[in-house]
């Protein structure tokens, strides 16, 4: 039936649903009762000033009347009745039942979209689920985790002859295997919870001071301007949930005001465009060291800059996140990242460009460099500090002149093959080949 | 068929605790932990069985399965693995190396016990 024959069924329902009587509104708007009857029915057509003062009398705009539910809501009906599998001819009187009731009509195709909604969510959760290399880990390690567990305790339950050796010992190793399953689970949670938007606690302090400078988008302008103080920020921020997150925080701000008093950002942006990111140039023209610079231009907003410090035992002690550069949340990261080349040469500055094994092989140029860090002691070595800035090279050509160096994320979700630097295999499929 | 095992797992408390239920079932249990040194293992060895984890460094559980099947003398030994990755797609990577059970973590003591036995009766 055409839309704009059902303009009666629609008043039928509309007058209805207002409680009034057939003969009451037809004697408001002057037309006989039989007459507005047949209306109702669909037997005679309706429009012009009829139609208005209809409308007026039941308190609705016309088009309510004339063109019925919204185009939207007939289709996310068909859509519903498609799902369903009904027959044809059901999927057709779509737009008659939203006509007829029109509550019913938009619960159901609210509840349609809910549908679509999460249906959408689980089929991305579950696409991270099979492609996501960190929330594949994170798995791996819960699941092996349950399973030490489960066969202990199991042996423990059912055994009674077990040695008291043999019964510490696995008693131990429970202790051990439900601490990490504990530090896993609220790990993977927490990334769970990031995917789908809510707000959870994370499963380290590390992990909670990322979520704070993320929070922060890296940049803290009130406390470079004086305005605010690092305690203050850090006794603000919710994500920072326990005292070893506040402290790792704090020393991160401190940071952040003695670098940005030296480098202010206004005088930053300046040189940045006028010099463009030579962190070596840039450098010199503040009289800081090439770590410092590099942090600094970290903290730019809009440079779209990632960075990575990292100690001599590998551990990464600050990360900036950066699209198609991924940097690992737990674990060692890749041994072919020009960060650990500087190890053993404090002073100097490389620069490499990089590619990481990403579907659109995102290329980066990544400055790294050295430096002592803590106090000088006579006679025994510094304590290193490497950084490293990492700069998109979007649209990159292929062959430039200019060498590329593989590198992944790390070796448990780096899908290379043949790959020298590996040092345990991959969890992703295209990784077990090469190794 | 003689009762000696190797389990090939990394995960030290999962090998302590197979290695307890096989033992008290009077099998002779070796160990080894790295990928890469596994199938010169099992040369060495002969083991009756292999239980084989499908992570480990070195060399993945897929990799070492190929390898053992590709030699003549290793074609029928029972292997079973065991995985915390149970995506169909695995199963069935296994299943063309020649993979003889797949478990998926985390098992139970009593379903890695049947499947030993059933293996042991298989391979008789």
């Amino acid at each position: 039936m055409a839309r704009d024959a059902l303009t009666g069924t629609r008043i039928r329902e509309r007058r209805a649903m207002g409680g009034l009587k057939q003969s009451d509104l037809a004697r408001q708007i002057g037309i006989s009762a039989s007459y507005l009857n047949l209306i109702e029915h669909n037997r005679r057509r309706i429009g012009g000033k009829l139609l208005l003062d209809i409308a007026a009398a039941l308190s609705v705009e016309p088009t309510v009347l004339s063109e019925g539910a919204e185009a939207a809501l007939i289709a996310s009906l068909q859509e519903a009745a498609q799902r369903a599998r009904l027959p044809d001819v059901e999927s057709e009187r779509a737009e008659e039942f939203a006509g007829r009731f029109p509550g019913w009509a938009d619960a159901l195709a609210a509840a349609h979209r809910k549908i679509a909604d999460l249906e959408r969510t689980v089929e991305t959760l579950s696409d991270r689920l099979a492609h996501d290399p960190e929330l594949a880990a994170s798995v791996h390690e819960v699941l092996s985790t349950a399973a030490s567990i489960r066969s202990t305790a199991s042996i423990l339950a059912e055994d009674k002859t077990i040695t008291d050796d043999w019964r510490d010992r696995f008693h131990a190793n429970i202790d051990a295997d439900s601490r990490r399953l504990a530090d896993s689970s609220k790990a993977l949670v927490g990334f769970l919870d990031t995917e789908t938007g809510e707000a959870a606690p994370s499963g380290s302090p590390q992990e909670e001071v990322a979520q704070f400078l993320e929070a922060h988008d890296y940049g803290f302008a009130a406390l470079e301007d004086g305005s605010d103080t690092p305690d203050h920020i850090v006794a603000e921020a919710p994500q920072l949930v326990s005292a070893q997150s506040r402290h790792l925080a704090r020393t991160v701000l401190e940071r952040v005001v003695a670098d940005s008093a030296q480098v202010p950002m206004k005088a930053l942006k300046s040189a940045l465009a006028e010099a463009g990111p030579d962190v070596i140039a840039l450098a010199n023209r503040f009289s800081v060291t090439v770590p410092h610079m590099m942090r600094r231009l970290a903290a730019v907003p809009g440079l779209d800059a990632g960075l990575v410090v990292a100690d001599r035992a590998g551990s990464l002690l600050f990360r900036k996140d950066l699209a198609g550069f991924t940097i690992p949340r737990h674990g060692a990261a890749c041994p072919l990242w020009p960060l650990f080349q500087v190890m053993g040469q404090a002073g100097q500055v490389i620069r490499t460009r990089v590619q990481m094994p990403t579907r659109d092989g995102a290329v980066f140029d990544c400055f790294a460099a050295a430096e002592p860090a803590g106090p000088i002691v006579l006679n025994a070595p510094p304590l290193l500090e490497a950084t490293m800035l990492v700069l998109p090279v979007p649209d990159a050509p292929v062959d430039a002149g200019v060498a590329v160096q593989d590198i992944g994320p790390a070796c448990r979700i780096c899908p290379r093959g043949g790959c020298p630097g590996r040092r345990e295999p991959s969890i992703l499929s295209d990784g077990f080949g090469g190794f | 068929m003689g009762k000696h095992v190797l389990l090939v797992e990394d995960e030290i408390n999962i090998i302590e605790a197979i290695q307890f239920l096989l033992s008290r079932e009077g099998w002779q249990v070796d160990t080894h932990s790295d990928g890469a040194t596994a199938v010169d293992t099992v040369r060495r060895m002969r083991p009756n069985l292999v239980v084989l984890d499908y992570m480990l460094p070195g060399k993945n559980g897929i990799d070492i399965l190929t390898e053992l099947r590709a030699d003549p003398d290793f074609q029928n030994l029972p292997v079973l693995m065991l995985t915390a990755r149970g995506q169909s797609r695995d199963r069935e990577l296994a299943e063309r190396a020649g993979v003889s059970r797949f478990m998926t973590k985390p098992f139970s003591n009593t379903e890695v016990m049947t499947a030993v036995r059933d293996l042991v009766q298989l391979a008789q």
